[in-house]
C-alpha cells in the first residue's frame, strides 16, 4: 500500500442554492479540484461521490456517473461510484477514493460529496434525515434524528452535568468561526442568550443547537504521495483513513453518552498514523448538533469523557488555542450538505495545512483530524491529514 | 409506510415480542437472528427464542419535541424517551398520558397501545407501543392460571444474565 | 344458563372537559346544561387513542386480572358506533394486540349504544353451546355529538371489556331477554361526520319504551322484582334518564349507585352500561343480583339477570385501575384542545 496525498480542493458555498442544480453544483467543486491540483482530466483515474439521499431529494439515484458526464467526462468511460453512509457519506467516499490510490489500482482520482436540500419541502428533508437513524424502531416510534440526539444530550447532562450553557456556546463560537469564511452558509454571529432563547426542537436542543438543511459540494483530488510535487507545492499527506461503525439504534449502544464508532475510528487512526490526540493541532469534527461537538472531543480523545462542556466553555478550543475546533464554522454555520460535509471538512484542513486558510488561519498547524458521522453514530469516520515533508 | 412492512412487525409492534438467547440468558428488543452478546455468535444461529416483554419499564433518559416526526403533528410538544425495560432491553417510545414537566429520569411507566401514525383520512392506521407513567394498579399480580408459557412471564433475578 | 362473567376490565382516556366550558364557547348556558343533562365532566380521547386502542387496553387489563391464556379465547367482538374503519374490524385489530390470533373468531358489532350488550348476548350462546371456552365482548366508543348541538355535552369516551366462559365464573348470567324494534330515534348515515337525532322523540318512545318493556320482559321471565337486586345498571346516554326509568321501574338511589357512571364521564355510548357494571362488579358481593339494561338506538334494549358468585370475593383486581379513579380523576382540558384532539378544526385535508 503507497502512501496518498491530497493534490488539489475545491468547494462550492453552501447554503440555500435556488439557482444551481444538484449537478452543477457537483461540477463546480469537483472542477475547482481539478484546476487547483493542476491535474489534466486525461490523467483521472475515477470518481467516489458522496451523496445521502439523492432519490429522495432529487428523485435522482445513480448520480456518479451523473457528475462524470456533465463535467464531460461520460466519453472515457471511468468508474463512477456513490457512497453512501448518512451523513458520513463525503467521508465514506474519500476512505474508498484513499483506498483505491493507495492499493494502486488507481493513480488519480476525485472524490466528491454533494447535497441538494433544500429542493424539497423542510418537513420532507427532516423526515430523510431521520432515514439515517433506525427507522423501524426509532423514526415509527415518534424519533426524529434531533431527538435522538436530545436523548443523548439529556443524558450527557445526567451522567456528566453538562449544562444548556455549555451546548449553547458550541453554536456561538461555529458562527464566531464562520464570520471569517466566505462560503459559510451562515455569517452572522450569535450570543448566549439567543441560542438559549432559541425555539425548542428537541429539548434540551433548540433550533440554534442544530445544523442546517444545506445545499453544497466539495471535492479534492487524491494521488500517489511519490509523485504530488508534481502537481502542488503543498502535498497533504493522507497519515490515516478508518472508519467504524456501531450499532443502528441509540437504544443498543454499549453507552449513550459515547459514540463507540468514533472512539474506535480515532484509535485506529491515531495508531496507523502513530500519532496521539495531542499532536492535533486543528480538527474539523462533526458538530451536527451541539452535543455532537461536545461527545466527539471526548470519544476522539481530546478530553476526558464527560468534560467536554466545561473544556469548551473555558475557550481552549477557540481560534488561538492548542486545538482549534472547526475553524470553517463546521456543520453547524458553514452548513451541512450532508454528503459533501466530510469532504468538505478536508478542503478546510487542507487549506490549514498549507497555510491558504487566510483569516481562519491556524497558525503552526501540521497535524489535522477530520471527523464524521452518519445517524446517530453507527458510522464513524477519522481522516489524520499531515503536512508531506 | 408501507402496508406489509407495518404489518410484519405487528408481533413486535403490538406485543413487544422479543427474543432471548438460550446460551447467555440475553433478552433483546427487536428480536434477533443471532447473539450479538455471546462470544461465538454464530453458534446463536438456531438458539433463540421468542420472548415476550411485560412493556413495564423505566424512563432512562428523555426529550421533549417540538419539530414532531411524520404522524406526530397533533401531539407537539410530545415526550419521547429511552425505557429500560425490567427485562433489560432498552426501547425507544414516546410518554403519553403525562406533562412534560412530570418527565424524569427514572419514572416507572409501562407500555400502551395506541395510534402511531395514519396514512392520511383513507389509509391504514399503524398501531403501536407507547408508554404511560405506571401506577399502583400497574404491579402485575404472580402469573397463575393454566397454558400461560413460562417465557412470557417476567424471569426470575437469577434467570437473567447479569449485564 | 352456567355461563357468565369470568373477568373483566375498562379504560376511560385521561382528558376531560366540563359543559360549562362547551357552553362558553357556543353561547350557551354551559353549567345549565351539564345540571339538565347530570352530566359534569365527558372524557375525550387523546389524538393517539380510538376505540381500538381503548378496547385493547380494556381487554388486556382483563386478561391480566383473570390470569387468561389469550390463545383460549375463541371468540372476540367489538361494538361500538365509532369504529375506527368503517370496513376492516375493530376485533381483528384488538385480537393481535391481546395475543389471541389466529384460533378464534371475531368480528365488529354495531347497535348504536347497545352493540356491547349484544356481543355478550352472543359470547353466552357460544360458551353456553360449548362451541368456545372464553368469548370477549367489548363495548366501546368515542363518539361525537355535532358542534354545538345537545349531545356535544355529553359525548365521550370509554370502553369496557368482559371475558364469558364457564370456569371461575365471577358473575353468572342466568337470563338474557331483548326488545327490538325498527325506530329511527338516532342514526348517522353512511359517510356522516356527526350522528342525527329525533329530539324529544328519543326520550319517551324510544329509550323509556324499550328499556321498560325489557326489563319488565325479565322481571316475567325469571319471576323477580326490583327489590329482588341489589344492583341495576341502564344505558345511560345522560345521567337524568337512567335516574327516570329507574324510579319509574321501582329501583331505588342506592340499587343505582355504582351503575350510573355518565355524571362523571359522560356518555360513552357502547361503552357506559358495560362501564357501569365495572363499577358495580368492583363493588360487588357474593350472592348479590344485578339488573343490567342497555339500550342502542334504532333501538333496542338487551337485559342481563346477573348473579355475583363467591369468586367475585376473591377476584384479583390488583392490576388496572378501579372504575371510581376514572370517575373521580382526569385532566381538563379547554375547548380549542379538545377541538384538536377530536380532529374538529378544519385541517385543509378533507
Amino acid at each position: 500500500m503507497r502512501e496518498v496525498a491530497v493534490l488539489g480542493v475545491g468547494q462550492t458555498k453552501f447554503g440555500e442554492l435556488w439557482d444551481r442544480s444538484f449537478r452543477e453544483i457537483g461540477i463546480e467543486a469537483g472542477l475547482q479540484a481539478l484546476v487547483d491540483a493542476k491535474l489534466g482530466s486525461g490523467d483521472l483515474g475515477g470518481l467516489f461521490l458522496g451523496n445521502m439521499a439523492s432519490g429522495t431529494l432529487l428523485d435522482q439515484e445513480h448520480i456518479a456517473p451523473l457528475i462524470l458526464d456533465y463535467a464531460g467526462l461520460a466519453g472515457r468511460h471511468l468508474p463512477a461510484v456513490r457512497v453512501e453512509g448518512g451523513g458520513a457519506s463525503g467521508s465514506l467516499a474519500l476512505h474508498q477514493g484513499f483506498l483505491a490510490v493507495a492499493s494502486g489500482h488507481y493513480d488519480f482520482v476525485v472524490v466528491g460529496g454533494a447535497e441538494k436540500m433544500t429542493d424539497v419541502p423542510d418537513t420532507t428533508a427532516n423526515a430523510i434525515i431521520s432515514s439515517t437513524a433506525d427507522h423501524e424502531w426509532e423514526v415509527v416510534f415518534g424519533a426524529t434524528l434531533p431527538a435522538l440526539w436530545g436523548l443523548i444530550a439529556r443524558r450527557h447532562m445526567h451522567e456528566f452535568g453538562t449544562t444548556r450553557e455549555q451546548l449553547a456556546r458550541v453554536a456561538v463560537q461555529m458562527h464566531e468561526n464562520a464570520s471569517k469564511n466566505p462560503l459559510a452558509h451562515y455569517r452572522n454571529k450569535l450570543t448566549l442568550a439567543q441560542v438559549m432563547g432559541a425555539g425548542g426542537v428537541a429539548e434540551p436542543l433548540g433550533v440554534l443547537d442544530c445544523a442546517p438543511l444545506s445545499d453544497g459540494a466539495a471535492a479534492v483530488v487524491l494521488g500517489p504521495l511519490e509523485v504530488a510535487r508534481k502537481y502542488t507545492d503543498t502535498p497533504i499527506r493522507i497519515a490515516a483513513s478508518e472508519v467504524a461503525c456501531d450499532t443502528m439504534a441509540v437504544q443498543h449502544r454499549a453507552s449513550v453518552t459515547t459514540l463507540e464508532s468514533t472512539v474506535a475510528a480515532a484509535r485506529r487512526a491515531f495508531a496507523r498514523a502513530r500519532r496521539a490526540p495531542a499532536d492535533v493541532r486543528v480538527a474539523e469534527v462533526h458538530d451536527a448538533y451541539t452535543i455532537s461537538a461536545l461527545i466527539a472531543l471526548e470519544d476522539l480523545g481530546f478530553v476526558e469523557k464527560g468534560q467536554a462542556g466545561p473544556e469548551f466553555e473555558s475557550g481552549r478550543f477557540a481560534p488561538g488555542g492548542s486545538l482549534v475546533i472547526n475553524p470553517s464554522g463546521g456543520l453547524k454555520a458553514q452548513g451541512r450538505p450532508f454528503g459533501a460535509v466530510g469532504v468538505a471538512q478536508v478542503v478546510e484542513l487542507v487549506r490549514q495545512l498549507r497555510g491558504e486558510a487566510k483569516e481562519r488561519q491556524v497558525s503552526g498547524a501540521t497535524l489535522a483530524l477530520a471527523h464524521d458521522v452518519g445517524g446517530t453514530g453507527a458510522t464513524s469516520a477519522v481522516h489524520l491529514l499531515e503536512r508531506a515533508n | 409506510m408501507s402496508i406489509a412492512r407495518f404489518w410484519r412487525e405487528t408481533p413486535r409492534r403490538y406485543n413487544l415480542g422479543g427474543s432471548k438467547c438460550t446460551i447467555c440468558g440475553t433478552v433483546y428488543f427487536p428480536p434477533r437472528a443471532v447473539c450479538p452478546t455471546c462470544p461465538r455468535h454464530r453458534q446463536t444461529l438456531e438458539k433463540m427464542v421468542p420472548f415476550q416483554l411485560t412493556g413495564d419499564g423505566e424512563v432512562f433518559s428523555f426529550t421533549i419535541v417540538h419539530d414532531a416526526a411524520e404522524g406526530f403533528d397533533m401531539q407537539v410538544p410530545y415526550v419521547m424517551a429511552l425505557v429500560t425495560t425490567v427485562e433489560g432491553p432498552i426501547l425507544t417510545g414516546q410518554v403519553v398520558d403525562v406533562t412534560p414537566e412530570e418527565v424524569h429520569i427514572g419514572l416507572k411507566v409501562r407500555a400502551t397501545f395506541r395510534k402511531l401514525r395514519e396514512e392520511g383520512k383513507a389509509g391504514v392506521i399503524h398501531y403501536g407501543y407507547k408508554f404511560s407513567p405506571a401506577v399502583d394498579s400497574d404491579v402485575r399480580p404472580p402469573v397463575r392460571g393454566p397454558g400461560v408459557p413460562s417465557e412470557t412471564t417476567t424471569p426470575a433475578p437469577s434467570d437473567r444474565a447479569s449485564a | 344458563m352456567d355461563a357468565g362473567i369470568v373477568s373483566y376490565g375498562a379504560y376511560v382516556p385521561r382528558y376531560r372537559i366540563t359543559p360549562a366550558e362547551i357552553g362558553r364557547v357556543w353561547g350557551v348556558d354551559g353549567e345549565g346544561m351539564g345540571q339538565a343533562l347530570n352530566v359534569h365532566r365527558k372524557s375525550v380521547p387523546a389524538p393517539d387513542e380510538d376505540t381500538i386502542t381503548i378496547s385493547t387496553e380494556a381487554l388486556r387489563t382483563a386478561l391480566i386480572r383473570g390470569a387468561i391464556d389469550p390463545q383460549q379465547i375463541g371468540a372476540l367482538y367489538v361494538g361500538s358506533e365509532s369504529h375506527p374503519y368503517a370496513v376492516k374490524p375493530s376485533a381483528t385489530v384488538v385480537s393481535q394486540a391481546v395475543g389471541a390470533t389466529p384460533n378464534l373468531t371475531a368480528a365488529d358489532f354495531e347497535f348504536a349504544c347497545k352493540a356491547g350488550t349484544a356481543a355478550i348476548q352472543t359470547c353466552l350462546g357460544l360458551v353456553g353451546a360449548q362451541m368456545i371456552r372464553y368469548g370477549v365482548a367489548i363495548g366501546t366508543d368515542t363518539s361525537q355529538g355535532a358542534p354545538g348541538d345537545a349531545l356535544e355535552y355529553s359525548a365521550s369516551a370509554g370502553g369496557a371489556a368482559f371475558v364469558i366462559g364457564r370456569e371461575n365464573v365471577i358473575a353468572r348470567v342466568h337470563r338474557t331477554v331483548s326488545y327490538t324494534t325498527d325506530t329511527p330515534d338516532f342514526w348517522r348515515r353512511e359517510g356522516q361526520r356527526y350522528p342525527s337525532h329525533g329530539g324529544r322523540f328519543t326520550g319517551e318512545p324510544a329509550y323509556f319504551k324499550h328499556v321498560t318493556e325489557c326489563a319488565n320482559r325479565m322481571f316475567e321471565a325469571v319471576g323477580s322484582a326490583p327489590k329482588d337486586y341489589a344492583h341495576v345498571v341502564f344505558h345511560q346516554p345522560n345521567g337524568k334518564f337512567p335516574q327516570r326509568v329507574g324510579k319509574q321501574l321501582g329501583f331505588t338511589d342506592a340499587q343505582m349507585r355504582y351503575g350510573l357512571v355518565t355524571p362523571f364521564i359522560g356518555n360513552t355510548y357502547s361503552g357506559a352500561a358495560l362501564i357501569g357494571l365495572a363499577n358495580v362488579l368492583d363493588h360487588a358481593k357474593p350472592g348479590e343480583r344485578i339488573l343490567m339494561v342497555g339500550y342502542g338506538s334504532g333501538a333496542g334494549s338487551d337485559a342481563f339477570d346477573i348473579e355475583a358468585t363467591d369468586a367475585v370475593a376473591t377476584f384479583d383486581r390488583s392490576y388496572g385501575r378501579p372504575i371510581q379513579e376514572y370517575l373521580d380523576g382526569g385532566v381538563e382540558i379547554p375547548y380549542a384542545m379538545y377541538a384538536k384532539f377530536r380532529g374538529k378544526i378544519n385541517m385543509g385535508d378533507t
